[in-house]
């Protein structure tokens, strides 16, 4: 594999090389998507087609949702609209913060 | 057809990476960093946050070398691994011992107990064995009928879920469960009112509050005057979470607030929460380097006894011996102090000979400042 790549690839393929083998557990939880669902068993893609079991028995999903997965158990659903809308929230309240700067200033 | 699917990673990481670069902005950083120097008063103020991966972010990216030197964030007890009492590491030792198989998780193998941790039980000749999640030791008791198995339950509110999810669904009768489970609001509460740690407010913990969701919060702006701020784990996550707190504390108008949005819920998951409930009574509970706190540990309802390890496996352990001498270990976890300012950081203790538990889980802040040698000076 050309260097480039695998630097890109390293630092993902890095965390989960840990979960695969079952390090990092604890209060990290990966983001994938799920890719078909049985009963209370989901198969989620971490991306890189690293694919796994996941248990959903903690939440309702269906295929192509986003689930955040902790220990084996997806412990909720992402929500895709949210994220994509909290960073242009955060660039108004910022924006906002500026004006309010500037009126203060001719004042 | 290796070209094609080199392109086909390369294209799938390439679309993750760019929606993870989003959350990782540096030039949309550096402008909150700015408005946090806007921000920040002349008086010290102390920002607490109580999450292993939210002080993995900070360390990592460094971004106390981005806030004003009056603006501290320090680290709670966010790691669940290193809150296990000794008295604990103990009982699951003592399982071990008695020819049972412990299954636990990684970061809880090398945490010390009293007199030997679980890897030392294991090099002692008994059966330890690693899992990534409670589901893995359902089907290695299931596997195993002839063997006598027992999972070390540790973890907060994001991890008991799915152990009472495994215990709702009829586990093996050949598997009972050691819970260490703990419950994160009553630690923060202690937090605030030890005096002298004068906390200004709280960074809560993302992952946590996607099962308990905000409620559990509400008590520290209205009792405490405490700006509290759900945040998640990304840098610009925790940065936006320390202006919002300033902003509050500027304004004198302490709120709670969610800056995660994207995972937490007002009402957090009540599907996890009703498991827990049904599964789980609360009991106060000794923390290692903290002491008892009222209502802060799970443990097993009567109705599942059965599944009880205690119980099962007759074990019983009176006390243990939290602490090695010289271990600053119970002034890290509740922040007093840096570990650089730990004599044994580093000397005598390092992740791979740890004395102390706050340098064995991958949570734990020795361990992760001990990871980047940037924070080794101190910085």
């Amino acid at each position: 594999m050309p260097m480039w790549l695998f630097s890109i690839l390293n630092h993902n393929r890095f965390i989960l090389a840990f979960v695969s083998i079952g390090l990092i557990v604890m209060c990290l939880a990966i983001p994938g998507k799920v890719v078909s669902v049985a009963d209370s068993k989901a198969e989620v893609d971490f991306g890189e087609g690293v694919l796994r079991e996941v248990n959903v028995s903690l939440v309702d999903v269906m295929k192509g949702d986003y689930v955040l997965v902790h220990a084996g158990f997806a412990i909720q659903v992402m929500d895709e609209k949210e994220a994509m809308e909290t960073i242009s929230l955060w660039n108004q309240v910022l924006d906002a913060e500026d004006a309010a700067k500037k009126n203060m200033v001719y004042k | 057809m290796r070209k094609t699917l080199l392109r086909k990673i390369w294209f799938i990481s390439e679309k993750s990476m760019a929606e993870k670069l989003r959350f990782r902005d540096p030039e949309l950083t550096k402008r909150v960093a700015e408005k946090i120097h806007d921000l920040a008063p002349e008086k010290t103020v102390k920002i607490c946050h109580v999450c292993g991966t939210h002080e993995w972010t900070i360390t990592h990216f460094g971004l106390r070398s981005l806030l004003p030197e009056n603006v501290e964030v320090i680290a709670g007890p966010g790691c669940p691994v290193c809150i296990v009492p000794a008295s604990e590491i103990d009982e699951a030792v003592q399982a071990a011992m008695k020819d049972v198989v412990i299954t636990c998780f990684g970061d809880v193998l090398r945490v010390p107990g009293s007199k030997m941790s679980l890897l030392d039980a294991k090099a002692a000749g008994a059966d330890v064995r690693i899992v990534y999640s409670v589901s893995d030791a359902v089907k290695m008791a299931e596997k195993e009928k002839g063997k006598e198995f027992a999972f070390f339950a540790v973890g907060f509110e994001t991890t008991a879920p799915s152990t009472a999810s495994e215990i709702l669904a009829k586990p093996p009768k050949n598997l009972s469960f050691l819970v260490s489970h703990r419950v994160i609001p009553p630690a923060m509460k202690v937090l605030v009112e030890m005096k002298d740690l004068s906390l200004n407010g709280f960074i809560a913990p993302g992952h946590v509050s996607t099962i308990i969701g905000l409620k559990p919060y509400e008590v520290f702006p209205k009792k405490y005057d405490m700006p509290v701020v759900v945040a998640g784990f990304e840098p610009l996550d925790v940065m936006f979470a320390v202006y919002i707190i300033l902003k509050q504390l500027n304004d004198s108008e302490p709120r709670l607030e969610n800056e995660y949005v994207r995972a937490v819920h007002r009402e957090g998951n009540i599907r996890a929460q009703e498991m827990m409930h049904r599964v789980f009574d609360v009991e106060d509970g000794s923390w290692r380097g903290i002491g008892l706190i009222n209502s802060s540990k799970s443990v097993l309802r009567k109705e599942y006894s059965a599944y009880d390890a205690h119980l099962k496996c007759g074990i019983n352990v009176e006390q243990g011996v939290d602490s090695q001498p010289g271990c600053k270990c119970h002034l890290i976890i509740i922040g007093k102090i840096k570990p650089v300012d730990c004599p044994l950081f580093m000397k005598a203790c390092t992740p791979e000979k740890p004395v102390g538990a706050c340098m064995v889980g991958t949570e734990g802040t020795c361990r992760i400042w001990a990871k980047s040698t940037f924070m080794q000076k101190g910085k």
